[in-house]
């Protein structure tokens, strides 16, 4: 550990955060010096956002000590700690796509002429003047949703840069920019850092760290694992210190020879808006009892392959197979009905229709199974309905519940029992264990396996390292919309997972793409 | 308001707290109590004679309301029934009277069943092109239906130069007579009127409760995304719920025109309204997923009870304004409260387990 130094603007002291029985944060130590670029990595879940957030006063801890300046202070909301000079701009972008993006900047804080309301050609050009500094490219006045997804982010930069924050966050600020855009940015943090401003960056794009950072704090697990200045490590280090040793309990692989092939996908693609393609020809296959597991960041396509899988982008191109006969049907009840079933990563917003009871969910995606003619029988479906919660061990007092009353993990096997309804030959699954916790993950993860071990194809997207290396027979790896590596799991590292997952994503190789 | 639950919800354990249950039969109890209130203080009000005459009153924007749930259910809104009615009913009228001028001379004369047929029809029709601006150009239900509002209202003045239609006896050459059957009829007692809203309501209970497309509708309404990732056709669904509406609608103009033996093009004007607020005082959520038509049938008698009451206390048309809405705002009032308190009781659930 460096000696501390009249460098530090704000230290973080034995942080401890705590959701609702998770634990985010451990004990956590965490220095923010002036003029410097203060870097957070870890893996998705080891605590960087709450961090993060718990520095803007987002959150606030539940133990230790904030200290600013040699004072400890506590920050009671996201505006008091801007008071202090505290500025984020988060990787989900909080902008109101509207409002014109002086408005935007200014959101919250207009210049304004007394009575006379708000002086917007002075917006404009205060707007306008910190735009050029960017070299964005955006004239003030226009509307923010009319502007590609990079200028957004270099409009909420140009925000947080407005604000004259003495400690500016950004979380995966070059996540949606372009090689060259990731240049001005590189351009403008140096500027800040001239002028004393301490800027804390989290990013999953490790040469960028190595490049951009002078001082590396590693999380893992919530806790902090690694702490150095940049120029003592290299990103075998950074990759160790993120992944450990230790590897968490998982259920072991059940030895069974895979049949013959469930899926194939061939050359899918979609287009972005911007250029280039979020799904970028993408060709994989998983044969009947096999589990391909899909590693890659956020933002690496995984997500939108599956999109495309099922129908639910208009313009995706490419072919897919089920059992080698090529699907044809254009929608998502097409694909249902060839075999094939979507867990979506977002429960609440695409999984479940909360309103309504445990088994109506269960059984929306397949009433016709349950038809005498034209009538739904009662009968049938409350014994569909019976099966599905006992094999999936949905723990739930009466499936006439509303769902939304259940655990995480229970919603999930909810919205998992809905897909298995449908007798699907091939289920995909986005990010599975996403927000519930160790114990529902582990039994998600039996469901897996006795799934495969059953006869189905399964494909599963994850962020998770451990998971993927526990649960999958093949791994795929993923960034920026491409498949950079595919290998058996029998062949497969950590670390070269990892590298495989950044390639594309880092500074140089997009420079020369 | 149990009839056409969108899915098995007998009695969830531990939901108990008298609180909860009190409200969440308020629509019952808001009903007894204005039956009370004016069994007491109006003469006559529980005379049987009486209470079919409300009944009949209370059909018509009962059937409006049906077709209205279904529509808030999916999220949306359809502010066309009232003018619907009216063109039906001038439809029915027009056909009755003048049957179809084709222009080349002839004229068509319908019999009284294909009268009645093509009139639904015109509902379905107008339902149809509501459903398609909102799920093919995608415009906002609220827009769409306020468009056909005026178009349909227009239309239904255009068909007479805003006269009426009178006296629609009918043909007999033509077998159009016994229009009159529908509004004044009576069937074992009970005026055809009741028979045919107790029939489409069974029929639209169990089409809520056991039919895929019926479930499909809460799934819908509940959660888009959710609904269109399990495979549901979302613009079948909501075609068919503005369809619904609209033949709901329809059915309204025939029976009003057939009470009055005449059609009037400005019938049906503000019923939309009074069918949202049906909806809404059943328990229908204007935010969608939520809403049975037996909560919606109450909540019609509960507010024609209360204007009929009111009338035979002899309270100016005015206060009786102010008095239905205070009644709505109060029934959402405590429908949020509820919501509340239902959340509460299953998060003290959730920690309990």
């Amino acid at each position: 550990m460096t000696p501390p130094d009249n460098d530090v603007v704000l230290t973080l002291e034995a942080i401890t955060k705590v959701y609702s029985g998770t634990v985010a944060v451990k004990h956590a130590d965490f220095e923010v010096r002036r003029g410097a670029v203060n870097v957070l990595v870890g893996e998705n879940g080891a605590g960087k956002s709450t961090l993060m957030k718990i520095i803007a006063g987002v959150e606030r801890p539940t133990s230790g000590r904030i200290v600013l300046d040699g004072e400890p202070i506590d920050f009671t909301d996201a505006a008091d700690a801007a008071r202090h000079g505290v500025a984020i701009v988060f990787q989900e972008l909080n902008l109101f796509g509207n409002l014109s993006v002086a408005e935007n900047i200014f959101a919250g804080r207009e210049l304004t002429r007394g009575l006379l309301g708000v002086d917007h050609a002075q917006q404009e050009r205060r707007a306008g003047e910190l735009l050029a500094r960017l070299e964005a490219g955006v004239e003030p006045g226009a509307l923010v949703e009319d502007l590609r997804i990079g200028q957004q982010q270099l409009v909420e930069i140009a925000k947080a840069v407005s604000l004259d924050a003495r400690i500016l966050i950004l979380d995966e600020p070059t996540s949606a920019l372009s090689a060259s855009e990731v240049e001005i940015l590189f351009r403008i943090i140096g500027d800040l850092k001239a002028r004393g401003v301490a800027i804390v960056y989290i990013s999953h794009r490790l040469e960028e760290l190595i490049r951009i950072g002078d001082f590396i704090t590693v999380l893992r697990d919530g806790r902090v694992t690694g702490r150095e200045r940049i120029a003592d490590v290299d990103v075998a280090w950074i990759v160790r210190q993120m992944i450990g040793s230790a590897s968490k309990d998982f259920p072991k692989t059940q030895v069974h020879a895979p049949g013959e092939e469930a899926f194939r996908s061939e050359e899918v693609c979609l287009p972005r808006l911007s250029g280039g393609y979020e799904v970028d020809h993408v060709s994989l296959s998983v044969r009947k009892g096999e589990i391909l597991g899909i590693y890659g960041l956020m933002g690496a396509g995984r997500s939108e392959f599956f999109d495309c899988v099922m129908a639910r982008r208009p313009h995706a191109t490419g072919r897919v197979y089920v059992e080698g006969r090529l699907v044809t049907e254009r929608d998502v009840a097409g694909r249902i009905r060839r075999g094939l079933a979507l867990i979506p990563e977002d429960r609440q917003r695409e999984g479940l229709v909360s309103l309504l009871s445990v088994a109506a969910n269960l059984t929306m995606a397949s009433l016709h199974k349950f038809l005498i003619g034209f009538h739904i029988s009662g009968a049938r479906e409350r014994k569909a309905v019976s099966a599905g919660v006992r094999d999936l061990s949905i723990k739930v007092a009466d499936p006439a519940q509303e769902v939304s009353a259940l655990s995480g993990g229970n919603q999930q096997k909810v919205v998992i029992g809905k897909a298995l309804m449908t007798n699907p030959k091939v289920l995909l699954m986005d990010e599975p264990s996403r927000g519930i916790d160790i114990g529902a993950k582990a039994e998600v993860f039996r469901t897996m396996r006795r799934l495969a071990a059953e006869g189905l194809g399964i494909i599963f997207a994850t962020s998770d390292l451990d998971e993927v290396m526990a649960l999958s027979d093949r791994i795929a790896v993923m960034s920026n919309g491409r498949v950079t590596a595919l290998v058996e799991r029998s062949d497969a590292n950590e670390a070269g997972l990892v590298a495989a997952s950044a390639l594309g994503r880092s500074v140089a190789t997009q420079a020369r793409a | 308001m149990t009839t056409a639950q969108p899915a098995m919800r007998r009695g969830a354990p531990g939901s108990g707290s008298l609180a909860l249950n009190l409200m969440k039969l308020r629509t019952f109890i808001a009903l007894f109590a204005v039956l009370a209130f004016f069994s007491i203080t109006a003469p006559n009000f529980l005379s049987a004679a009486n209470l079919i005459l409300m009944s009949k009153h209370v059909a018509l924007n009962a059937f409006l309301a049906m077709g209205m749930t279904f529509v808030i259910v999916t999220g949306g809104i359809d502010l066309s029934v009232g003018s619907i009615v009216g063109l039906c009913a001038m439809t029915a009228g027009g056909l009755i009277l003048n049957g179809l001028d084709l222009h080349i001379g002839y004229t068509v004369y319908f019999n009284i069943f294909e009268i009645i047929g093509v009139t639904l029809g015109v509902g379905l029709l107008i339902g149809a092109l509501n459903g398609f601006l909102i799920t093919r150009l995608n415009v906002a239900p609220f827009i769409a239906t306020l468009g056909t509002l005026y178009i349909a209202r227009g239309f239904a003045l255009l068909s007479s130069d805003g006269a009426t239609f009178p006296n629609l006896v009918g043909k007999p050459e033509f077998g159009s007579t016994g229009y009159g059957y529908l509004g004044a009829g009576r069937l074992l007692g009970l005026p055809v009127v009741i028979w045919l809203l107790i029939a489409v309501a069974l029929a639209a209970a169990y089409f809520a409760r056991f039919t895929p497309l019926g479930r499909q509708v809460f799934a819908v309404g509940g959660n888009e995304r959710a609904a269109a990732l399990s495979g549901i056709r979302v613009t079948r669904v909501k075609m068919f719920v503005y369809m619904f509406s609209g033949f709901c609608a329809a059915i309204v103009g025939l029976v009003v025109s057939s009470e009055l033996m005449a059609s009037h093009p400005a019938t049906g004007e503000s019923f939309e309204l009074n069918a949202i607020a049906a909806a809404v005082l059943g328990g229908t959520s204007m935010s969608g997923g939520r809403g049975t038509i037996g909560g919606t049938i109450v909540g019609a008698f509960v507010i024609g009870i209360l204007s009929d009451g009111l009338v035979m206390m002899g309270v100016s048309s005015f206060w009786q304004m102010v008095i239905k809405g205070l009644v709505i705002i109060f029934a959402v009032v405590v429908d949020q409260a509820q919501r509340r308190l239902q959340q509460r009781v299953a998060l003290r659930q959730m920690v309990r387990d």
